[in-house]
């Protein structure tokens, strides 16, 4: 009888692209509920044109490589790629910033960068970074949580109106206003303490108010997709662990002049960041070793970015910064292979 | 020192073991024909010692062995040898090898048997006389455990003895079952392996799954200071480096052999076909070898060296539906075969025929990008970077994959099984080695031929000095004497010869090493 071949192995673990990138986009689910019940509708609408449009951009993308489109598109990274970038946008951005946005994260960022598995740098991150760098305005026009003003007085239909058109003036007074981040950057600026700063309204018990409770669901998402394996607990815990440490060398230094440890790994994108962005396995450093330093190095620049730089928060410039040192690192960082140490 | 040690990565595998375990170890019918191959070994193929006609009886040298690394093939069963050609063999690439066909007579006749007493025999003796009965290891390697026994080979010291008992591949449970039915032969051969080099200390690794092994093991070493070690049941603990590494804590060097670090590994089934050959004067016949997968009554059989493998799944009740690829070996690292039409050899521990099944094998998926995750790192057991390794072997940047010690790797599969883009590292891995190897050759060939055509430069310049010499002692005698003789015509022409012969030997130097060494070749007209 006669048999067909093939090599070895001949079973495989049931595993697949796919998967890990379908855990990802679970894990954000609680932290984007919560993101939702802070800011309303917006968050959930700039989710699903960014949706739209990465899918519609992969695909076009993929037809012009002349990849197969249902098994490219089927491994969802565009999705966590949209997902990713949509998170990271104010709630009420306008509808042609969140395209742009994704346009240029899974068009040029990820395709012309040689498509999944090739690009250098995390295409959510170079999408953010450009809406940052060329719409400063509309990039920090941030809600304040429901809570401290008015966000759910905006229903739905106002707030597509808002993305979608002219509707500038259905915004109720006092709903923008600026992210603990911002209120902390400005005060420190004008000469107060942190401690007075601290009693602004937009804190919470440890950081921004609602903020803290989006940080605190992409936290158990995180953990989990630490758990499951789909991220490598090692940039988290380097990143997080990095940014702790710079941060309170500061504060033991000056404590009213700079805000404790816990207040900047709970604020802004520090843990959505380490968990999810970071973590990106195409664009990070690929050793265990070099995983650990690549996580440090974007911890220790989110805080020389907030502490010292122009901008509130830093973990997009961070990350991508660290994406140019990631061959450098996997270079150094070998692992010492079996038999290579005597006895 | 009884704590155990660890190795990086492995995995945890479906096991697969009690669709065959469960039963004693069958013995299959001796078959009509037997075809045995002379390469059932490593190294050089054993040269034959019959010739079609020959009647020939069950355990008759029928190829010795030729060199030391190599081994001797005997006729599994008495009968008469109708044929000696290339046939299929079981090999990855399909291709056929040197065979003696044996027409069996059904009498199995043996020829005499000479148990020997090794305590009043050298070292030496000993291991002529394994080498004759054609012992190799059965774990799969069948490299000749002659080669391993002889203590010299060890620097004269051998600190542990590990006998391999781990069996860590799905599926298989030959090894299994021999331990659980012959523990004693086991040891009695393992008592002339101790006897032979001498060691420290015995370790005899199992993986903690086969509970009734171990207690079978434990049992017959009862009274012996031979240490029955149970082992964590992760793949591949069964593979030398890795089992090394638990039971002692070394690591055999990058390059290097167990000896290197004191340590010298067996397979179980090895020291039971040591101690036949040596206390039984039983040469290498047949092995356990485990039918399994899809097929009717998977199980443990002894089969004659040479057994077609359709006979033996014929015994074990046929091909379930279903079949899609045999294998011969495990499912990590065995290879699949193109046809069932070849015969069993002393390599042969696994036939599983396998089918779309949990663990069995799984369907083709489509492969897709790397995207760097670093799973494969974890699993690793070698601590190599492999989606790196993968990197530069498809790049073709084989000098980069060297780098990043692509020798290191001992192509368990681990990679390629967790590897959710699906990309056939090992594939690749064993074609960077091949195309590494090949440039090797040629890089060998081509500084073989450069010392060829220096080694005939410098002859060529000493040939001339040496003629310079003696010119120069003629010359003063030549102006002594003033009288012409026809000798000392001739002189100025040698002088002339020999001035020109330096531009004829500079002319090739110029060309390519390869056609300077075909120029070699020829005879040299001048000298």
């Amino acid at each position: 009888m006669r048999f067909k071949t093939a090599t070895s192995p001949h079973i495989l673990l049931e595993t697949s692209v796919g998967q890990i990138m379908r855990r990802v986009l679970y894990a954000m689910l609680p932290g984007m509920a919560a993101l939702t019940w802070f800011f309303g509708w917006g968050v959930l609408i700039n989710l699903v044109i960014a949706t739209v449009v990465a899918l519609a951009a992969e695909a076009l993308m993929l037809a012009a490589r002349g990849k197969a489109l249902a098994l490219h598109l089927s491994d969802n990274s565009a999705l966590v790629t949209a997902w990713l970038l949509a998170v990271a946008l104010p709630p009420l951005a306008p509808w042609w910033l969140t395209t742009l946005g994704v346009l240029f994260a899974i068009v040029i960022a990820k395709h012309l960068y040689g498509g999944l598995g090739y690009n250098p740098f995390n295409p959510a991150m170079v999408g953010y970074v450009v809406l940052l760098i060329s719409f400063p305005r509309e990039m920090s026009t941030w809600l304040v949580p429901h809570g401290v003003g008015q966000v759910h007085a905006l229903g739905l239909s106002n707030t597509l109106t808002i993305i979608f058109g002219n509707g500038q003036h259905l915004m109720p007074d006092g709903l923008t206003g600026a992210t603990s981040l911002d209120v902390l950057r400005t005060q420190l600026g004008l000469g107060r303490s942190v401690t007075e700063i601290r009693n602004s309204p937009v804190f919470g018990i440890v950081a921004g108010r609602g903020w803290e409770w989006a940080t605190l669901g992409f936290l158990v998402g995180g953990l989990w997709l630490v758990y499951t394996r789909a991220a490598d607990w090692r940039i988290p815990a380097g990143m997080l662990g990095g940014l702790a440490t710079i941060a309170t060398v500061f504060y033991l230094i000056d404590p009213q002049h700079y805000a404790a440890p816990w207040f900047h790994v709970c604020s802004g994108a520090a843990i959505f960041g380490a968990f999810f962005i970071a973590t990106d396995p195409v664009t990070a450093s690929t050793t265990p070793r070099g995983r650990l330093i690549y996580g440090a190095g974007i911890g220790i620049l989110v805080y020389i970015i907030r502490a010292f730089g122009g901008y509130p928060d830093g973990v997009a410039f961070s990350v991508l910064l660290m994406n140019i040192a990631a061959p450098t690192i996997d270079l150094y960082t070998q692992p010492q292979v079996f038999g290579a140490r005597r006895g | 020192m009884s704590a155990l040690f660890s190795f990086h990565g492995g995995l945890k595998t479906t096991r697969h073991k009690t669709e065959s375990n469960q039963q004693p170890i069958l013995v299959n019918p001796l078959p009509p024909q037997l075809t045995v191959p002379l390469r059932q070994h490593i190294g050089a193929i054993a040269k034959p010692l019959v010739q079609v006609g020959d009647r020939v009886l069950k355990g008759q040298m029928i190829a010795q062995a030729d060199g030391y690394i190599s081994a001797a093939v005997h006729a599994p069963s008495s009968g008469v040898v109708t044929a000696m050609e290339l046939r299929p063999v079981p090999h990855p690439s399909g291709l056929s090898d040197e065979c003696i066909v044996i027409e069996t007579d059904g009498e199995e006749r043996w020829i005499e048997r000479q148990p020997l007493d090794y305590r009043q025999l050298h070292p030496s003796e000993v291991r002529g006389a394994l080498r004759s009965a054609g012992v190799v290891g059965l774990g799969g390697a069948v490299f000749p455990s002659a080669v391993k026994l002889n203590l010299e080979g060890q620097g004269g010291q051998l600190d542990t003895l590990i006998l391999n008992g781990a069996e860590c591949e799905p599926w298989i449970s030959c090894d299994d079952r021999i331990m659980r039915e012959r523990a004693d032969e086991i040891v009695a051969g393992l008592h002339i392996m101790v006897h032979l080099l001498q060691p420290r200390e015995v370790l005899i690794g199992i993986e903690d799954d086969k509970v009734e092994a171990i207690a079978a093991m434990r049992e017959a070493c009862a009274g012996t200071n031979y240490q029955v070690r149970a082992i964590p049941t992760l793949y591949p603990s069964g593979s030398v480096k890795q089992l090394i590494k638990l039971l002692t804590g070394k690591e055999i060097p990058v390059d290097g052999l167990p000896a290197d670090i004191g340590v010298q590994c067996f397979n179980v089934a090895t020291a039971q076909t040591v101690h036949r050959a040596i206390d039984l004067g039983e040469p290498v016949l047949s092995r356990v070898v485990t039918v399994t997968g899809h097929v009717a009554r998977p199980a443990n059989v002894e089969v004659l060296l040479g057994t077609p493998f359709s006979a033996l799944i014929a015994f074990c009740g046929g091909y379930r539906d279903g079949v899609e690829r045999l294998i011969m070996g495990g499912p990590m690292m065995g290879f699949a075969l193109y046809d069932d039409e070849v015969p069993v050899t002393k390599a042969t521990n696994c036939i599983l025929a396998a089918g779309a099944g949990i663990g069995e094998l799984t369907p083709e998926q489509p492969q897709m990008p790397c995207i760097r995750c670093g799973a494969c790192v974890e699993a690793c057991p070698a601590n190599l970077l492999p989606q790196q390794l993968y990197w530069h072997a498809r790049a073709k940047e084989f000098d980069k994959a060297q780098d990043y010690h692509l020798f290191s790797c001992i192509e368990c599969g681990c990679c390629s099984y967790v590897c959710p883009s699906h990309i056939p590292l090992v594939q690749f891995y064993r074609y960077a080695k091949n195309e590494i190897w090949a440039q090797e050759k040629e890089k060998q060939k081509a500084e073989l031929a450069r010392q060829r055509h220096q080694a005939r430069l410098d002859r060529l310049e000493r040939e001339q000095k040496e003629r310079d010499a003696k010119l120069r002692q003629k010359a003063p005698r030549q102006a002594a004497s003033t009288a012409v003789t026809p000798e000392a015509d001739k002189l100025p022409i040698e002088a002339a010869v020999a001035r020109a012969k330096p531009h004829r030997i500079a002319a090739p130097a110029d060309a390519s090493p390869a056609s300077v060494a075909a120029d070699d070749d020829r005879s040299e007209p001048n000298s």
